[in-house]
Order: C-alpha cells, then sequence, then structure tokens
C-alpha cells in the first residue's frame, strides 16, 4: 500500500509546494509528459503523488481517496461541513496567503464596519426594494460569517471570476472576495471593511480522517510526518 | 436506529401513521385538511427571511421555473393559501415532511414529518393561543415533557416604549431576532461602547463626500447623504438612559412560573407602561389557558424564548421538550405570527396562530425505556 499525497497540479501552488518538501528531503516531481498528470517521490518509500485541481482536494481528502493534500484554507472550510471533523491540519505551508475580505465602494464613506453595511442595507433594501448584493463565489463562508455577525437584508450573488467589477456593472453592491494584495480592490475603486476579514487562508497540509491505512502505511506517514517536523 | 430496509421501511411507515393520526385529531378539532406542494417557489422564502434560508433550505432550479425549495416548513405556503382563497375564521392541518439542511448537525435529520395546526381568526387572539396550545399539549399525549413559551409582543412593546429616535426603535425592532446584534446596537445608543474612530472623523467633517474616491455601482450619492444625515441626528440624540436599559434587561432576564412573571412584567410596567397592553394580552392568555384546563402554575414562562430560531414569530410562542434530553430538538413548537399574514397578504392581514408535532420524534420518546 502506498499513502496518496495530493498536490495543485499546476502554477505557482505546485512549484512552491514542490519547493517546501525539497526543503525537507522529500523531492516531488511531475513526470516529463506536461500533460499527464503523474509525479514522481523520492526520499520516502510508499508515497504517491497525486496531481489534482487545488479546488478537488478537499472533496478528495473528505472521501478519503487520498491520505494527503495541499490545498488552501478558504477551500477546506468552504466545500466541507464541518471540516475539521473531516480532515486534520498537518502544517501551514508559508505561501499562497489570501485573505477572504469583504469590500465596498471606496466612496461610501458612510460605510467602514460590518454595522454600517447592515444599517445601509436595511436603507438600500427600503429604496431599491430588493436586498443588498455581494457577489461571491464563497457563499457558505459568507452567510456563515454574516449571520454571525448579525448582519441582515443581503443576498450574496454567485461570482465566479472578475469578481470586483461587479460593483461597477452594477450586478451587486459589494463583493467578498480573495485578496492577497489590495491593489485590484484599489484600482477597481472598493474598499475593505475594518472588521470584514472573514478568513486568512495560506495553502496548508492536511490529512483526511476519512482514508483507510494499513500498519505500513501508518509507518510511511509517520515517517514523513518526522521529516516535515510534524508531530 | 433501524439498519435493514424492511426496518427502515417499517420505521418510516410508523411515522408517516402517527403523522396521520396526528392530523385526524387536528381535523376532528375542526380543522379542514390541506396539502401544500413539497416544491415551494424560493423567491418567497428568500424575500422573507434572506440568505440565512440558504443554509436551513435545499435549494434547486430548473431552466422555466427558475429556483425552487424544498419546503423547509408549511406555515409559509399554508398563510400564502389562506390569504389568497381563504374564508374566515379558518382553521388547517396538515402532515407531510419537511427538508432542512443539517450541516452543522449531521446527526440531525434533514427531513422529517410534520403535523401542524393554524388558525386564522380574529374575534380573541388569546383563546386561539391557549386553543393551539391545548390541542397539541393533548396530542401529544401524557409524555413527560416540559413546556416553555414567551411573548416576543412584549419585547417590541418594550423597543417601541423606549425614549429615544424613531430610528433607533425601528434598528433594534429589525434586530429583536438577533440578540447579539440588538445588544451591540443598545449599547451603541445607551453610550455604553465607544464610537468607532472613522465615525468620529466622518461626523466631524464638514463635506465628507468632497472628495472622496468615483462613485460605482447603484447606491448613489443622495442615498450616501442620507445616511450621513442619519448619522448626525443620532450623534445628536441623547442616550438611551441607563435606566432604560435596565428595564429592558430585567424584562429579558424574566423567567419563572407563568403567575410569577406575570406578577413580574406588571411591575415592571409600573416603570415602562408601553407594554402594559403587551403584558394584558399576557394575562388573557394565561386565562384562556387556565379556562383550557392548563395548569398554569407550573408552566414556565420566559421572555427571551424563540428569539433565535423563530423569526417569524411575533407574540406568543412555545415549545415542548423531552424531560432529560436536552440533546433533543423540541418535540413541538409553535406561535403566533400576525406580521407574516400581513407580509404575505398584500394588503390584507389577520391574527394567525399555530403549531406543529413531529411526530418522528414522539415515536422515539414513547419507545425510549
Amino acid at each position: 500500500m502506498t499513502i496518496k499525497l495530493g498536490v495543485p497540479s499546476k502554477g505557482r501552488l505546485m512549484e512552491k509546494t514542490f519547493e517546501w518538501f525539497a526543503a525537507r528531503g522529500i523531492t516531488l516531481s511531475r513526470s516529463a509528459s506536461e500533460r499527464e498528470y503523474a509525479g514522481a517521490v523520492d526520499g520516502i518509500d510508499n508515497v504517491e503523488l497525486v496531481l489534482l485541481s487545488a479546488g478537488e482536494i478537499p472533496r478528495e481528502l473528505a472521501a478519503g481517496r487520498i491520505h494527503l493534500g495541499v490545498t488552501g484554507t478558504d477551500l477546506v472550510r468552504e466545500k466541507l461541513g464541518q471540516w475539521d471533523q473531516q480532515v486534520q491540519e498537518l502544517a501551514e505551508l508559508g505561501f499562497g496567503h489570501a485573505d477572504l475580505i469583504i469590500a465596498v465602494p471606496a466612496a461610501w464613506v458612510d460605510v467602514d464596519t460590518l454595522d454600517d453595511l447592515d444599517a445601509a442595507a436595511a436603507a438600500f433594501r427600503a429604496r431599491h426594494g430588493f436586498r443588498m448584493r455581494i457577489a461571491t463565489k464563497y457563499h457558505r463562508l459568507v452567510r456563515d460569517f454574516l449571520r454571525h455577525a448579525g448582519v441582515a437584508d443581503y443576498a450574496l450573488v454567485d461570482s465566479q471570476g472578475a469578481t470586483e467589477g461587479t460593483v461597477k456593472f452594477e450586478t451587486a453592491e459589494a463583493v467578498a472576495d480573495i485578496t492577497s494584495t489590495g491593489e485590484t480592490l484599489r484600482a477597481n475603486h472598493l474598499k475593505l471593511l475594518q472588521d470584514g476579514m472573514i478568513l486568512r487562508s495560506q495553502a496548508t497540509l492536511f490529512r483526511s480522517r476519512a482514508a483507510d491505512m494499513t500498519e505500513a502505511d501508518r509507518a510511511t506517514l509517520q515517517q514523513l510526518c518526522q521529516m516535515i517536523g510534524v508531530d | 436506529m433501524p439498519q435493514s430496509p424492511a426496518d427502515r421501511t417499517a420505521a418510516r411507515t410508523a411515522i408517516r401513521d402517527e403523522a396521520t393520526r396526528l392530523r385526524a385529531l387536528f381535523e376532528a378539532a375542526g380543522a379542514q385538511v390541506v396539502d401544500p406542494p413539497v416544491l415551494q417557489p424560493a423567491d418567497t422564502l428568500l424575500d422573507l427571511y434572506g440568505e440565512d434560508i440558504r443554509a436551513r433550505a435545499y435549494v434547486t432550479s430548473d431552466a422555466v421555473r427558475g429556483e425552487q425549495m424544498l419546503r423547509p416548513d408549511f406555515t409559509v405556503p399554508v398563510v400564502q393559501m389562506h390569504m389568497a382563497h381563504g374564508a374566515e375564521p379558518a382553521r388547517y392541518t396538515y402532515a407531510g415532511e419537511v427538508f432542512r439542511r443539517q450541516e452543522d448537525f449531521p446527526d440531525r435529520a434533514n427531513e422529517y414529518f410534520q403535523t401542524g395546526y393554524e388558525v386564522f381568526d380574529r374575534t380573541d387572539p388569546a383563546a386561539a393561543d391557549a386553543e393551539v396550545f391545548a390541542l397539541i399539549r393533548e396530542a401529544l399525549g401524557d409524555l413527560p415533557l416540559r413546556a416553555a413559551m414567551g411573548d416576543i409582543g412584549i419585547l417590541t412593546a418594550a423597543v417601541d416604549g423606549l425614549e429615544t429616535t424613531p430610528a433607533r426603535k425601528a434598528a433594534l425592532r429589525r434586530h429583536i431576532w438577533r440578540p447579539r446584534r440588538f445588544r451591540a446596537l443598545l449599547d451603541r445608543y445607551a453610550g455604553r461602547t465607544p464610537v468607532p474612530e472613522t465615525r468620529a472623523a466622518l461626523l466631524a467633517s464638514a463635506d465628507p463626500l468632497a472628495d472622496c474616491a468615483p462613485l460605482i455601482g447603484l447606491r448613489d450619492r443622495a442615498e450616501i447623504a442620507a445616511r450621513i444625515e442619519r448619522l448626525r441626528d443620532d450623534a445628536a440624540a441623547p442616550p438611551i438612559s441607563e435606566n432604560a436599559v435596565a428595564l429592558l434587561d430585567a424584562i429579558l432576564s424574566v423567567r419563572e412560573t407563568l403567575p410569577f412573571a406575570l406578577d413580574h412584567l406588571r411591575d415592571i410596567s409600573v416603570d415602562l407602561p408601553a407594554i402594559a397592553p403587551a403584558v394584558e394580552r399576557l394575562a388573557a392568555r394565561v386565562e384562556a389557558l387556565s379556562a383550557r384546563g392548563i395548569d398554569i402554575d407550573t408552566l414556565e414562562f420566559e421572555a427571551s424564548y424563540g428569539r433565535t430560531s423563530m423569526e417569524y414569530y411575533d407574540g406568543f410562542v412555545f415549545g415542548f421538550y423531552a424531560e432529560g434530553r436536552s440533546d433533543l430538538p423540541p418535540v413541538a413548537t409553535g406561535g403566533r405570527y400576525d406580521a407574516l399574514t400581513r407580509v404575505l397578504g398584500q394588503g390584507a392581514e389577520i391574527p394567525a396562530v399555530g403549531g406543529v408535532i413531529r411526530p418522528g420524534l414522539l415515536l422515539d420518546l414513547r419507545a425510549a425505556p
């Protein structure tokens, strides 16, 4: 048996993950053909590299089809209900930083906190006849956050990309999106709410609580944990 | 837990039979049987509950009818049906499955039966409250259950009676069902929490919109200016007095048997006369319950009951719980929802009260040793 390690299949996230493991004596590499999503692992036996889309890694972990997986905290928390029952955080990898935030037009000088957002939403609904729209792809995280904060009279509208543009196109009044820097926000005439930080996310190594393991697999996992410095 | 397919089928059949038996009891009490569809148009529910309903109900869609919800309860479709076609007064009963997402409580059922009884009657609200409570209690049989009850109307009346601006009252009323935000607003209006720096700066500025960023989106300059105006008015308004906050807290902490609670609330109404009519409605309800043979001396009244889970209830609220089983949801719940008939009635309204039983839980409790 082998332990399956899921890693994002392309881009900086893959390269950084490879570097992170390499620094700990585990060499991950993609097979020679760029088209084939298979890879090799050197430095430890009985570990198999599985290259997957970062967005699919949470689901594969929850289903137990991979034992370990690298993906963003944001994706795990958005996609898995009661995420901590399904996966365990083993290590934060220190890259892929992204904050899930709520932003409103910078010209809304009267709105700086969730308290303001709630009051503005009530007035907006009374004036326009529909709820203030917040564009996002992180529906669960944003809804839970706003419910906990007691914000009402808003509606989430789905936006799978170019979310910052939705306000200008008047398909939303505010956005909840991932931002690694504030530049995109500023360029789109948006600003952060002071208490609108929903989640600080980074690339994280997760362990599936559902994947079957033999005694040998447990030994492999223990060895791997030792190499990467996780108790 | 039943395991084999035969056991599971038998268990479901038993629940369905129990649901139907309960419905027959309500029918015999004078209710008309109704059977709303499982799929409900999503827009009505979304409009009523906002985004929160998506965390509680299953949404599905097709290309023609758009978004539909698997009914999370029967009350909304029954109210809609009554407001569209119903003669007055009316009593309805129904039995069927409801569907609730349970992402935070995976052990709880996401599909279960409910049998309900709903009364639309303007003649005597206190009597209608007592009728629903007594009928539900009777239908539950002789199980040892703890009853909890409250009255959202008293809290609403207390907010309306505050000596403060209409805008503050409206904001507090809007958040009665969100206790955390309600408390935060109250603390702000009472001057207990400092004004956020950004707001202080905004209020200090002579022309806050002078050199702001380019305005984008649907919310226009007039709306922003109007809110700044409201914030200025609010800053100029005196704080809600410590005394008034203490009275609100006194109401919220009332939790004792019904006769003592009533005395206590009457005492509070001496200092806060605005709640007197609501307290007298409670008194009339207590009398009507007593007339129905309910032992009011042992009934618990909790003024903050029903603030978190039952957004459309705006008066009398109640629930029945299995003694010693705090792990289980209530076996029956109900309350008054006059405002819901107003929202769904397009100009019409009628006092309405109702309750539901969960037959599945009832059977489990009967079977428990």
